[in-house]
Order: C-alpha cells, then sequence, then structure tokens
C-alpha cells in the first residue's frame, strides 16, 4: 500500500482486503462463538524485542516531531514514557516468561467484527471520499498512499489489541493506535490540523504514561509477569488488581475522550470523515472503554470504580447538553460519540452483570449507527460543501436516499425501537439495582432527553423543504453506495437480531465473569420487534394519500409564497425566509459547559488518585 | 347531515376596515354571546378554517394576502363579507387604493351590510352561512354549482 | 372465565377502541367546564366529535405528501404506545414508544416551512426534553415502591404507592400540564380559542390530518390520566377521584395561569419537578438501604 501509487490498483488492493478482513472477521465468528475463552501462547521473546525496538523508534519520531514543531508538552510526555519503557525492558523483561499472549473470547470476537466489518467498509468508502476530498482541496498535499497505508496499520493494531492477553501487548497496539490517529489527524498539515494533532497526542501520551506506570507497578509486585497476563489479572480479585485497573482506566479515559480531555476528539474533526469514522468513532476510542469494560469486574463495588462511572456519567450529561448547541455536524457527532462512550464507562464503571451486559450492547449499536453517520455526512459535505446542519436544508429533495440513511441512522441513536434506545432501557433498569444506581439514571433521564432534542432538530432540518431544489446525489461514488447501504441495513438487522447477538455473544461472556447474566424479557422483545416492523411499514402509507391530497402553500401570516421561500415584504422589497433551529448557546454553550465538566472531572481524577496513593502505601 | 354546521371554525381577516366591524365581530365572541355554544372557534390559521370573515375593502397592497389566505381554507369553505365596506367599499369606495368590496377578488357568500355590522347581525349571516356550507359539502360530494345568497338588512 | 395470556391483547384491543371514546368525553368535559369557570355557557359535551367528525369532512390539504406519513405514524404509534400501557407491559418502553409519536408530530410540523410550525417544533421539542425525565423518573419511582417496571404488576399490587411517592406525583402534576398543553406550559400547540404561533405546531394541518392529531390527543388523555391512576391504583375508587381532582386542577390552572416563556418552562420542569422527584426517590433509596 504504502509503496503503490497508481490509482486503480490501489482501490483494488484495498477492496480486496477489505473484503478478506471482513471474511476472516466472520470466520473468527464462527470459529469461536461456542468455545468459551480460548488462550494460545505464542513464543514471546521474540516478539516482545520486535515491539520494544518499534516502540523507540516511534518514542523517536515523536520526540523528534514534538521539537520540530515546539509543543513541550508532547516532549515531556514522550520523554517520561519512553524512559518509563527503557525502565521497565531494563529491570523486568528479563525475568518475565510470559506464556499466554493470545486469547479469544466473546467480547474479543464482538469487538474483531466491530473493526473487521465496520473497519474494512469504511475503508472500501475512503477510497472515494478521499478522491473527491483531494478534488476540492487542491492545497492539500497528495498522501494518499501514507493514508491508506496508515489505515490499514490501525486495523491490524485493532486486531492485536483486542486479541491480546499479555499487557505489554496490548500497550504496544495501544501506542499504535496513538500514531496511527496522530499521523492520520494531521493530514492535511494545516496549521489547525496539526495542532490538534499536537493535542490528541499528548492527551494519548498521558494515558500511555499511565498505563506504562500500571505495568511497572504489577512488574514490582510479581516479577515473573504472570499478572501481565489480562485474564489472570482480572481474575486474581480487587485487592492486587485495582491499581493498575485504575491506572489503565485512566489511560482509556484519555483515550476515549471523556472529560476533562473531551477536546481531542473535537479538534480531531478536521481530519477527513473516514478518519472520523474509523478512529474516531468506531474503533480506536472504542479501544479506550473496551479495556474499561474488561476491567469492570475489577471495579464493580469498589469507590474508585465509582468515580470513573461518575466521570463517565457526567460527560454523558454534558456532552449531550453541548451537542445542543452545535451547529458543525461532525462537532455534534463528535459530542454525541463523547457522551455515548461516558455512558458505557459509566455502565463498566458500576460494574454489575448487567450493566456489564449493558454496555457491551451500548458498545455494539453505536458503532454501527454512529459510522453511518459520519460516512453520511461526510458525503454529503462532499456534494454541498459544508458542514453546516443548517445548511442541510430540504436534503430530503437534494439526496433522498442519503437522508433515508441519515434519517436511519439517527432514529438508531435515540429512537425506539432501535438500538440505543434499547442500551438505555437496560441501562435504566440496570441501574436501578446497583448500589447509587439512582444517580446514574438521574443523569441517563436528563442527558437522554437533551439527545432527542438534538437529534430531532437535525431530523427536522433534512426534511424541511424550503425551496425548489436539484437533485445532486447522482454523483456520488459507487463504492460509496455500496457502503453506505450495507451500513444502513446493519443498523437495521442488528437491531433485529440483538437478541441473537446477545445469547450467542454477550451473555455467555457475562456468565463466564460473573457467575450470572441477563437478557430483555421475552415479552418485550416481541413488541419491539411488532414496532419496528410497523416503522418499516409505515412510510408506504404516503401512496393511499396520492389522490385525495390538495396542496397548499404554507402559513406564512397571508404573505404569498413563490416557490423559492421569497415573500414580498414591507416597501416592497422581496425577502427570502430563513428558519433555523435552536441553538441555545446561553444556556448550553460548549466553553461554558465543558469548564463544568471539566472541573467536575478534574475534581474526580484527583479524588481517584489520592484514593489511589493511599492504597499503594 | 354534514356535521359543518355542528362545528363551523371562523377565521376573521381585516382587509381594510377601521375596525369597527372588527370589534363587533369580537364582541360576538365574547361569553355575552357565547358563540362557543354552536361550536363556533375563532382560530388565526386557514387550514383550520371553513368559515372566511372578512371586513373591510381591498386595496392595492392586501389583495395578494387576501388571494392567498383564501388558497388555504381547505374545501368546503364559505366566505361572509362582514360590514358595507367588505360589501361594496363603503365610504372608501372611491378612494385610490380601494378596489372595491371583496367579491372584486374572491367570491363572496354571504354579505352582511352595515356600518358597523351589528354582532346580531353577523351571527345571522353566520347562520344563513353554514346552510350555505351543508350545501356546498354535498355539492362536493356530488360535483354541482352552488349559488350565492345575500342576508340582511341595513339597520 | 377469560384465559390470563389472553388478558393483555383484550385490554388493548379495548383501549384501542375505547380511548377516543373516553378522550374525546374527557376534552368535552374540559371545554365545558373551562366555558362556565369563564362565565359562559360552553358548547355541548359532544362537541369534541363533532370537531373531528367535521374535519374528516374537509378536503386534505397540505403542504407537502409527507406530513400524511408523520401524522399517521403519530396517531399509530400513540396508540400503539397506550395499548402497551393498557396491557401491562413495561413503563420503560411505553415512555419510549411515546416518545417516538411525538417525534412525528415534530417532523411534521418540520416538514412544512412555515415559521410558525417551525418554531411550534422547536417548542415542541423543549416541552419533550422537559417532560421526559420527570416520567422516567415516575417509572424508576414505580419500580422503586412495587419492585416492577410491569404496569400489570404495579396495578395489582397492594401498596399504596401514593405514599411513597408523593414528590414524584406532584413533579408528575407538573409535568402533566405541559402534556396536556395547557397554560401556563402550552407553548408549542394550544387548545381551541387560544392560539399560540397562530397554531403552533399544528398550524400547517388541515382537515383529516387535524382530525388525527385530536384522536392522537385523545389517546394520550387516558394514557396521562392512567398514569395517576396508577399512584392510586390499591384502591380504585379513590384513583378515579384523584383522576378527577387532578384534572379539575389541571383546568384551574390553565385558567388561572398566563403563558410562561421556553425558558421558564424547562426551569419549572427540570427544576422543580426534577428535585421534588429525585429527593423524593432519594429518601426512598436511602431508607431503602437503611431500612431493609
Amino acid at each position: 500500500m504504502l509503496v503503490g501509487r497508481k490509482d486503480s490498483g490501489r482501490k483494488a488492493i484495498i477492496q480486496v482486503s477489505a473484503i478478506a478482513i471482513g471474511i476472516v472477521s466472520l470466520l473468527v465468528l464462527l470459529f469461536g462463538y461456542n468455545k468459551g475463552t480460548l488462550i494460545f501462547s505464542v513464543n514471546s521473546e521474540l516478539v516482545s524485542q520486535i515491539m520494544f525496538f518499534i516502540e523507540l523508534i516511534l518514542a523517536a519520531f515523536i520526540l523528534y516531531l514534538g521539537i520540530r514543531h515546539r509543543k513541550s508538552l508532547t516532549v515531556i510526555l514522550i520523554l517520561a514514557q519512553a524512559c518509563l519503557l527503557v525502565f521497565f525492558e531494563i529491570r523486568f523483561s528479563g525475568n518475565m516468561h510470559i506464556d499466554n499472549n493470545i486469547f479469544l473470547d466473546q467480547f474479543s470476537i464482538i469487538m474483531a467484527l466491530i473493526v473487521g466489518i465496520i473497519g474494512s467498509l469504511i475503508c472500501v468508502y475512503s477510497v472515494g471520499y478521499m478522491e473527491t476530498y483531494h478534488h476540492h482541496y487542491k492545497e492539500i498535499r497528495d498522501r494518499r498512499n501514507l493514508f491508506f497505508g496508515i489505515l490499514f496499520i490501525f486495523l491490524s493494531a485493532m486486531f492485536g489489541l483486542v486479541f491480546s492477553n499479555n499487557l505489554i501487548w496490548v500497550f504496544f497496539f495501544w501506542e499504535i493506535t496513538t500514531i496511527c490517529s496522530f499521523l492520520l489527524i494531521g493530514y492535511s498539515q494545516s496549521e489547525e490540523a496539526t495542532n490538534n494533532a499536537f493535542l490528541a497526542l499528548w492527551m494519548n501520551l498521558l494515558g500511555g504514561v499511565a498505563f506504562m506506570a500500571a505495568l511497572i507497578y504489577l512488574a514490582i509486585i510479581d516479577p515473573t509477569g504472570q499478572l501481565l497476563g489480562l485474564n489472570y489479572l482480572i481474575s486474581t480479585g480487587k485487592a492486587v488488581a485495582l491499581v493498575p485497573a485504575v491506572l489503565i482506566c485512566f489511560a482509556g479515559i484519555t483515550k476515549a475522550a471523556l472529560m476533562p480531555f473531551s477536546s481531542w476528539l473535537t479538534g480531531a474533526m478536521v481530519a477527513p470523515t473516514p478518519v472520523s469514522a474509523l478512529l474516531h468513532s468506531s474503533t480506536m476510542v472504542k479501544a479506550g472503554v473496551y479495556i474499561i469494560v474488561r476491567f469492570a469486574p475489577v471495579l464493580s463495588g469498589t469507590t474508585e470504580g465509582l468515580i470513573i462511572a461518575l466521570i463517565g456519567g457526567t460527560t454523558f450529561a454534558l456532552a449531550s447538553f453541548i451537542a445542543i448547541s452545535q451547529n458543525n455536524a461532525k462537532k455534534v457527532l463528535a459530542y454525541s460519540t463523547i457522551a455515548n462512550l461516558g455512558l458505557i464507562v459509566a455502565c463498566a464503571g458500576v460494574g454489575t452483570y448487567n450493566l456489564m451486559w449493558v454496555a457491551i450492547l451500548l458498545i455494539v449499536f453505536h458503532a454501527i449507527a454512529k459510522s453511518l453517520l459520519f460516512l453520511c455526512v461526510g458525503t454529503v459535505e462532499n456534494r454541498i460543501g459544508s458542514r453546516n446542519i443548517e445548511d442541510m436544508g430540504g436534503l430530503i429533495v437534494r439526496m433522498p436516499k442519503i437522508a433515508i440513511m441519515m434519517f436511519i441512522g439517527m432514529a438508531g441513536m435515540f429512537l425506539a425501537p432501535f438500538g440505543m434506545v434499547i442500551s438505555k432501557w437496560a441501562a435504566i433498569e440496570a441501574f436501578i439495582t446497583a448500589p447509587f444506581g439512582l444517580i446514574f439514571i438521574a443523569i441517563l433521564a436528563f442527558g437522554g432527553s437533551a439527545t432527542v432534542f438534538f437529534w430531532s432538530k437535525w431530523m427536522g432540518k433534512i426534511i424541511s423543504v424550503m425551496r425548489e431544489q436539484t437533485v445532486i446525489e447522482d454523483t456520488v461514488k459507487k463504492e460509496k453506495w455500496a457502503v453506505l447501504y450495507i451500513l444502513t441495513g446493519l443498523v437495521v438487522t442488528v437491531c433485529l437480531i440483538f437478541p441473537l447477538i446477545s445469547s450467542i455473544l454477550i451473555e455467555p461472556f457475562v456468565l463466564n465473569i460473573y457467575g450470572q447474566t441477563t437478557r430483555l424479557a421475552q415479552a418485550n422483545l416481541s413488541i419491539m420487534l411488532m414496532m419496528l416492523c410497523l416503522l418499516m411499514i409505515m412510510p408506504f402509507s404516503m401512496l393511499f394519500y396520492r389522490k385525495s391530497t390538495k396542496y397548499a402553500p404554507p402559513y406564512m401570516a397571508g404573505r404569498p409564497v413563490e416557490g423559492h421561500m421569497r415573500f414580498a415584504g414591507s416597501m416592497g422589497v422581496s425577502r427570502e425566509l430563513v428558519l433555523s433551529n435552536y441553538y441555545m448557546t446561553s444556556l448550553f454553550g460548549e466553553e461554558r459547559l465543558f469548564m463544568v465538566g471539566a472541573s467536575l472531572c478534574w475534581a474526580l481524577l484527583l479524588f481517584a488518585g489520592i484514593l489511589l496513593v493511599g492504597v499503594i502505601l | 347531515m354534514t356535521y359543518l354546521k355542528k362545528s363551523p371554525w371562523l377565521l376573521h381577516y381585516d382587509a381594510s376596515s377601521c375596525n369597527g366591524c372588527d370589534i363587533e365581530v369580537l364582541a360576538a365572541l365574547t361569553p355575552l354571546y357565547d358563540v362557543e355554544r354552536f361550536g363556533i372557534i375563532n382560530t388565526g390559521n386557514p387550514k383550520h378554517a371553513d368559515i372566511f370573515l372578512v371586513t373591510g375593502g381591498v386595496n392595492v397592497q392586501n389583495k395578494q394576502v387576501l388571494i392567498n389566505t383564501y388558497e388555504q381554507i381547505p374545501e368546503p369553505k364559505v366566505v361572509i363579507a362582514i360590514g358595507i365596506c367588505a360589501t361594496s367599499g363603503g365610504i372608501y369606495r372611491e378612494c385610490y387604493n380601494i378596489l372595491g368590496g371583496i367579491d372584486k377578488i374572491i367570491p363572496v357568500d354571504v354579505y352582511v351590510p352595515g356600518c358597523a355590522a351589528r354582532p346580531e347581525s353577523i351571527i345571522d349571516g353566520v347562520v344563513t352561512a353554514l346552510g350555505i356550507l351543508e350545501q356546498k359539502r354535498l355539492a362536493m360530494k356530488t360535483k354541482t354549482q352552488t349559488k350565492m345568497v345575500k342576508v340582511g338588512d341595513a339597520r | 372465565m377469560i384465559p390470563e395470556y389472553l388478558a393483555p391483547f383484550i385490554w388493548a384491543v379495548l383501549y384501542i377502541l375505547l380511548a377516543p371514546v373516553i378522550g374525546g368525553l374527557i376534552a368535552g368535559i374540559d371545554r365545558k367546564v373551562t366555558a362556565r369557570m369563564q362565565g359562559r355557557v360552553g358548547p355541548p359535551l359532544l362537541q369534541p366529535f363533532y370537531d373531528v367528525a367535521k374535519l374528516y369532512e374537509k378536503e386534505n390539504l397540505v403542504v407537502t405528501a409527507s406530513q400524511n406519513f408523520f401524522v399517521l405514524s403519530y396517531l399509530v404509534f400513540m396508540a400503539v404506545a397506550g395499548a402497551l400501557f393498557f396491557s401491562g407491559g413495561d413503563m420503560l418502553l411505553v415512555i419510549f414508544a411515546f416518545t417516538l409519536s411525538h417525534i412525528f408530530l415534530v417532523l411534521g410540523a418540520y416538514a412544512s416551512y412555515s415559521p410558525y410550525s417551525h418554531i411550534g417544533a422547536e417548542r415542541e421539542l423543549l416541552q419533550i426534553v422537559a417532560y421526559e425525565p420527570m416520567i422516567i423518573l415516575t417509572a424508576v419511582g414505580m419500580y422503586m415502591v412495587t419492585k416492577s417496571f410491569f404496569v400489570s404488576t404495579i396495578v395489582t399490587s397492594n401498596i399504596p404507592i401514593i405514599l411513597y411517592l408523593p414528590g414524584v406525583f406532584i413533579g408528575y402534576l407538573i409535568v402533566l400540564t405541559i402534556k396536556l398543553r395547557k397554560s401556563p406550559f402550552d407553548l408549542s400547540t394550544s387548545h381551541h380559542a387560544h392560539q399560540e404561533l397562530v397554531k403552533g405546531v399544528t398550524t400547517d394541518f388541515g382537515g383529516p390530518n387535524l382530525g388525527k392529531i385530536e384522536i392522537a390527543h385523545w389517546y394520550e388523555y387516558v394514557f396521562l390520566l392512567g398514569v395517576v391512576w396508577l399512584f392510586f391504583a390499591w384502591n380504585p375508587l379513590l384513583a378515579i377521584v384523584a383522576i378527577i381532582i387532578a384534572y379539575f386542577i389541571e383546568i384551574l390552572i390553565d385558567n388561572t395561569f398566563a403563558r410562561v416563556k421556553w425558558q421558564m418552562m424547562l426551569r419549572s420542569a427540570w427544576i422543580i419537578a426534577g428535585t421534588l422527584g429525585l429527593v423524593n426517590l432519594g429518601v426512598l433509596y436511602y431508607l431503602r438501604m437503611v431500612v431493609p
């Protein structure tokens, strides 16, 4: 990929590889779904050495870039991380013999499916997208081979992450994803992009330092390195695992862009849309929550766990509120992502068995719906040249199929009977039996209603037709259509078959860890299925009304309105009507609420840190 | 029997009235006369209305507005011209901007002359309009023409 | 006797058939009582039915064809949600189904590009944002007392729920004002003879569509008062009295208070109702934790 320069060749390679990845993921599913937890041993010595060297090279690379761009925070953090890494290698790794390096359990399979299917779909999409992108932005240097190369490296890193049992390996893949994100955000090499890339970098490095600290702590406790095996660590229970769990969860918090670290995700929206779809909603940030959900059994019932959950919950509520005041489509999606990640972490932090079930369900539904939305927004942006929601009026006429797909994606985010509502419903039912659950229910109730507001606003904007418009949809490329159709189909299908997913993959996993599991009641499932079918039939009702309907102009106090919503104003001047949504920035403004969220979360983090120190000492 | 008689909803529009007739229309809607007991409601929205009450004559500026509003009322509908200005232009008939009574622009079904028309006449006019409304409803079903009716003596 | 597994279906069917009748009568009583409070005679009791019948006699006038779809979906999902409630289903699912149907109404208002319906739609969304947390807290409160989200369990329980959930009940009454579209919270659209933004959300709907919206409102009335019943479910007579008193208070409030701005509505619903509800639930929680 990196070396190939020709466009057509590249396209073919990408499509073939993407399909291959997708198929392999499915094969993994078929192979592993009923086998419980499988553990594989791989000779780790050589691999670890290679990893160490790669990490050092990458550290040097980042150091060089940090110095060149004069980003002191980055420099400090990468130096700190590198020192810790070298310290770890020198002091400990000689004595370590870790056997069980790779494992496969249902949760890994779910993550692998998400990465494999959605990831490869997005890669296929980005071929067409990048062509148009460079067509529009001629000033950006065409480094597409690098772009695609990194995309695939990233996919491999994600696979590595979810299949690794050895925490050192997890860390390695973690850092690779950080660097991929850094390089991809800065793709356009504009000043804003570079700054945001470094912002993402230092926040993730902060997490990396914490991760490294956890590894060192584990190595100090048990020099043979047994505890570095993830499944072993979790099963040893809270006394031992809590400190590294919290530290690694901190790393997860930075990677998942919860408050107070959310600004890197919103800043990363300057990257091309496939990057946003892949890294910053479906997969990389999911790695952050993945690791937190893995540690949920360790966190459940502890104060630190509760604090982490509160950070998640606060993020959910405040990010939802902030999203109300945003009119940049990608920022709305970014804040919605942050909010949902916060919700997943809130479930994981409290960590009872049913909450873990909910968390995994949320991961699945969110990944699919959000990636669909990002891709649609990317296509729309390419066509109409704007990311502003206010410019998307009448999209149902201009780009009917994309508008409907966006509709389905958005419905998938907040409407019954689609996925996210199922998860929110299950979350409420789960929190109610959990300790301190009431706080989280309140957060869910208030934050949830905020999400209703901003999604419906957007939906309304798409369907309001204000002037005669032409269809501009036809120039969208074939590959993009295929991807979008598949993703839309997935949104609906997963909603239909989620009981199946639940019983095959999620419930056994939860059962394994907690000894009990949960599911939605059968009666409710049938009702939801009925509602979904009803929802799909309803649009056909429009056919019944064709004959009897008479058309009239909208009411504008009698002002005659021509087709283009111009009316004769006073003084005989012809004015155009402009309607825009409520953004309520005085109440829900980004600045104000971010201040609130950041301070709350810093306070919580500080509290957690103090507790942690107490535990260590 | 149509239900239009049981629940006729009004839309009141002041074309270029001096507001004398408007005050009388509103007086008809007050608890003293309480037209809601007949199911009459004053809506402000043409799409919800059955009866279009217009006061004042048509001038150059509100000609389009009148047509636009009239077209937004769903069938079956009746138009009542309240006051002599709406009927024929009244004392402003010779003004440079007045085009005349509203029947120059939209078809009128009931005329209620007066300056200002009294609430009792207005209610009378509405009741007559209801009969016409019923005819129109039946006509809508069978698609035939209906006639227009004049009412009331000037008092 | 009726076999037990059929009971939910029978309830659902009864609801779908009878709720419009009951809801329409409630609306009629509402208008009569309001008129008497204002010193008038008022329309006949069956007036709402005449209104809807008349609306169906008008032609179907729309701005865009999708409005037909949205209004029909609004009605259908409203009926479905209410049927779900009365057949004893999960309260949270009922709430979410109701939200779904309201969103359809909002989308229908957005579909026409009139400024009145647009702002009406925004305000309707704000109303949804305002009342949804409280309704969820109501469902949660019911769970905390009866250990179940299922209406069938709550209705048949012998616990005097109102004694445990007074704060939640008052909070519910506050948001009931919003849901019934009564002053001071009738921002997005208002009852007959009141205007707000011309007719707000329903501005660009005429004829049969408006009739459908009206029928959907009737379904909603029955559901909302059904929730009031749940608070008193252990004593049906008391429940009926409570419903009558609660509705009368709503009418009284409607006639005495002026409309407020949306900021005030959001504040009252979130801060006042929310605090009442949360404090109530918090106390319950604490007591449950301390006193098993």
